[in-house]
């Protein structure tokens, strides 16, 4: 395994790099299908005041969607730059969901892109039309695809390791696309993408109303916006129950981080307020809590939509619980060292010709295949993901949720009965909740990449051996360069959109 | 229908395949050859303006192109893709901090608040049109000189310098393929400013420019073919991996459609060239962009094909890289060739974009008449 300070920056750079993209590109997911809805309401109606409206959000699009992709390609690349090893153990399965993106999402946002922005004197009103609904389309296309990508390494399915090779490879490609954790990931991740659109247009048309500027622009603006927001979210609802639920079945030990469940027991409860107790260690006696807030069986439920389940803590899966068939993760970690050194010593015996040796060693590993990863590790108790990042992220993602469900529901009202402009306290809330939408996603892939810890493939590939072997110093480089480059763009990405918004609407002419 | 080919058809179908890709994004990166002369050919900033628009509506198929092909590479060459990007880790950074410099340059350049300026988003245009596209061809070129890698049973690979790929900068063919790359670029822009702006002043001024990048692209082209002719090519068999002297000229002996192949590309971008400063003519980017497509074709395809390594290792021999010991399984070979059925759609569409955007060509008034322009 690499040194721990080279896995820490590799994983440091990774984070940086996807915690930038992921500030760009909730807003092009959500941000793409508002504009579209405006512009087919200006195709329908030839209302030029659609035509207006939808140019003003089309422009804040386009700045926000270049610094996304200056983020999005160092992604891919950084899966070989600094996860080489990754990129090989499991390239043969996670590389062709990031072809087929490129294939079937970029091309057509790159392409249509400009016909979106360049084509509204070039190309009839249709044409035009449709392109802006394929940029949007294409955009979610590419989060589709990432997003198998992603719940492939959240719940390895539909492959096999080929111990010629020392890799895994598909063996089943529609295993891997209709992975259930990739699906309700998917689903998930672009309705907090609709969300956080809906956000941005509520609360910049909310400063136009505060301003009383713009009044026609922000009140229609916010009716689309509120609309799509409320319906998204109720559906983001929806699908963060679905995501626990996989969460639940695959990656048990992310579920008790999130929850803060040291102790597994039956109709347990999910936490909906808490603070941790920050003495308390695995297998010790003490409160998991200083203080909580619970409500009854809802974990039970929601985890295995039974109320009388029981819900595995932290200590069952470091320690094992004979009675309920949790296998302990010592037990877990021998198992994998058999299995590693029978692959060696197939690989040995391969290269002596010795037959014999290599079909026992073969039947030693299949035996043991499926704790693979486990031989990696020393420490029962690092099975386990940092418990107060993993717990504390989830109950904000969670709490954000719920406020934006509220907020888009009165905003909608207050708009239908043509009241928005006087609520001046609801005008200012959905101001100041374009930056929670920010925070609710940031927190919602600190739960689903830090409560994934300490695996790279759950289970399968630790984080540790997925790292490229480079100099500490070279990441250090890297690291520091892509901070402050991202840092400045992104100064400069704020500073253009806040003059855009100044600008507002009217100025027509804006370049 | 793949599903019945070997494996070692699917893996020269893929070969095919990223070489294709690799060789479009070289004809598209005319758009970073146009960057590196909003100084050279635009004498103010009004036709700055009018190059940046030119330029601004096919930034992202160049884009695109690339992260396309690092897709395809890490999906049917996974060996590939690790070896090389973990290992040659400073020249892969350096061509990544390029790019992302491009990606925000047009769309912020001449936005009122953008913080740096006009004039850096212009150098942030420049460098990525220069020193990416040198450095790509340096990466490019190590694909023929070996790099410093080894790999061990489990096919995990190490760098053995810790100049991580820097050191390919010291390697003639390397540095002269970069130019190449370079020059060919810049000399594209031109042809494709001829055909896509109506202002007489930058119509002048590029073919001015033509003259002087067009010899400098033949000198270093001729550079580059003649040293790949004579240089020597790592071959394998098996398991073995071994010298062999001329190894691209008999490549090019043993496949006489890809000399063809390169020998009409060639040809067909000097015409380009000709027609360009000698007919007057305005159609010289369709000439070179095919010509350009069938030569980087033919020179990937002469790496990939003929028992040749398409990643020799300097530092152990047998680590090299061949399309068989670096690629994806049988099945996700498979899967991927059927996707790769969408291709002849995507292109299909693309072209039909280009030319309903391009039926007219680029000036000041229409730049000044759109709401929406970098």
């Amino acid at each position: 395994m690499e040194s721990t300070l080279l896995v820490d920056l590799s994983r440091a750079q990774f984070a940086l790099t996807a915690m930038y993209h992921w500030l760009f590109v909730p807003l092009t997911l959500g941000l793409s299908f508002i504009v579209a809805i405006m512009e087919s309401l200006y195709v329908k109606t030839g209302n030029e005041e659609w035509k207006k409206i939808t140019k003003f959000w089309m422009t804040l699009f386009a700045i926000n969607f270049a610094i996304g992709l200056a983020t999005g390609i160092i992604m891919e690349f950084e899966f070989g730059t600094n996860w080489s090893n990754y990129s090989w153990i499991v390239g043969d399965i996670f590389g062709a969901p990031l072809a087929i993106e490129g294939i079937m999402a970029f091309f057509m946002e790159s392409t249509f892109f400009a016909v979106m922005f360049f084509g509204w004197n070039k190309v009839s009103k249709k044409m035009h039309l449709l392109s802006t609904w394929l940029v949007a389309i294409g955009s979610n296309l590419s989060a589709l695809w990432i997003l198998v990508a992603n719940g492939w390494m959240q719940n390895p399915v539909g492959m096999e390791f080929n111990v010629d090779t020392a890799r895994f490879e598909m063996k089943n490609f529609w295993d891997v696309l209709f992975n259930p954790n990739a699906v309700s990931k998917f689903l998930h991740t672009i309705a907090s993408g609709y969300v956080m659109g809906a956000l941005f247009v509520i609360g910049i048309s909310a400063w136009f109303l505060l301003k009383r500027r713009e009044i026609l622009f922000a009140k229609r603006s916010m009716i689309v916006a509120a609309s799509f927001g409320l319906l998204t979210s109720l559906f983001l609802v929806f699908s963060g129950d679905e995501s626990a639920y996989q969460v639940a079945q695959n990656q048990p030990t992310k579920l008790a981080a999130m929850e803060g469940l040291y102790d597994g027991h039956s109709r347990a409860g999910i936490v909906a307020l808490g603070q941790l107790n920050p003495d308390k260690q695995i297998g010790d006696n003490q409160e998991e809590f200083l203080w909580s807030l619970e409500v009854p069986y809802a974990l039970s439920f929601l985890g295995y939509r039974n109320i009388n389940a029981f819900v595995p803590g932290m200590d069952d899966l470091v320690f094992g619980n004979e009675e309920l068939g949790i296998e302990s993760a010592q037990s877990k970690i021998e198992k994998g060292k058999v299995a590693l050194d029978a692959l060696k010593e197939y690989k040995n015996a391969k290269k002596e010709g010795n037959l014999i040796a290599a079909t026992t060693n073969l039947q030693t590993f299949r035996d043991n295949e499926c704790y693979l990863g486990y031989g990696y590790l020393d420490d029962p108790k690092s099975i386990i993901p940092p418990i107060g990042l993993t717990f504390y992220s989830f109950h904000i993602m969670v709490g954000l949720g719920g406020w934006f469900v509220a907020l888009f529901f009165f905003v909608l009202y207050f708009s239908m009965i043509g009241k928005i402009e006087d609520k001046k306290l609801l005008l200012n809330a959905a101001l100041f909740s374009i930056p929670l939408g920010y925070v609710a996603g940031e927190a919602g892939w600190i739960v689903a990449e830090v409560g994934r810890q300490p695996w790279a493939i759950q289970g399968m590939l630790p984080t540790g051996i997925a790292t490229s072997s480079v100099d500490e110093t070279a990441v250090m480089i890297t690291l520091s360069l892509f901070a402050i480059i991202f840092t400045a763009l992104l100064i400069a990405e704020i500073k253009i959109m806040l003059k855009q918004i100044k600008i507002g609407p009217q100025g027509e002419s804006h370049v | 229908m793949f599903e019945n080919l070997s494996l070692f058809a699917l893996q020269q179908y893929w070969w095919f395949l990223v070489s294709l890709i690799g060789a479009l994004f070289v004809f598209i990166t005319f758009v970073q050859g146009g960057q590196t002369l909003l100084y050279t050919i635009a004498k103010n900033d009004a036709q700055r303006n009018v190059l940046v628009a030119s330029l601004g509506r096919k930034w992202e198929l160049s884009f695109t192109s690339l992260v396309m092909f690092g897709g395809a590479l890490f999906a049917a060459f996974p060996l590939f893709y690790s070896v090389s990007f973990g290992g040659a880790y400073y020249v892969w950074m350096a061509i990544l901090f390029c790019f992302i410099i491009q990606a925000v340059s047009y769309e912020y350049r001449k936005k009122p608040d953008n913080l740096f300026g006009t004039r850096t988003y212009e150098m942030f245009l420049f460098i990525n049109g220069s020193v990416g596209i040198i450095l790509i061809g340096i990466a490019v070129g190590t694909l023929f000189t070996g790099g410093n890698f080894v790999k061990d049973d489990m096919n995990l690979s190490s760098w053995t310098l810790k100049t991580y790929g820097l050191e390919g900068v010291l390697n003639p063919f390397n540095v002269a393929l970069g130019f190449t790359l370079f020059f060919l670029a810049r000399v594209q822009a031109e042809l494709y400013f001829l055909n896509n702006i109506a202002e007489k002043e930058i119509v002048k001024n590029t073919r001015i420019q033509l003259v002087k990048d067009a010899v400098l692209f033949v000198g270093f082209f001729v550079l580059v073919t003649v040293m790949l002719l004579f240089m020597s090519g790592f071959a394998y068999a098996g398991e073995n991996v071994f010298v062999v002297e001329y190894k691209f000229l008999a490549n090019f002996l043993a496949s006489p459609i890809l000399l063809i192949l390169f020998l009409t590309g060639t040809l067909l971008v000097l015409y380009a060239i000709f027609i360009s400063l000698f007919k007057n003519s305005t159609k010289g980017i369709w000439f070179s962009g095919v010509g350009t497509v069938f030569v980087v074709l033919s020179i990937f395809c002469l790496l990939g094909f003929n028992n040749t390594t398409i990643y020799p290792s300097l530092s152990d021999i047998s680590s090299s890289l061949t399309i068989q010991n670096s690629s994806g399984s049988h099945y996700t070979l498979t899967a991927m060739s059927y996707v790769s059925l969408g291709v002849p759609f995507v292109l299909a569409y693309i072209y039909f974009v280009w030319k309903s955007m391009d039926k007219e060509k680029v000036t000041s008034a229409e730049i000044e008449a759109d709401s929406h322009h970098y």
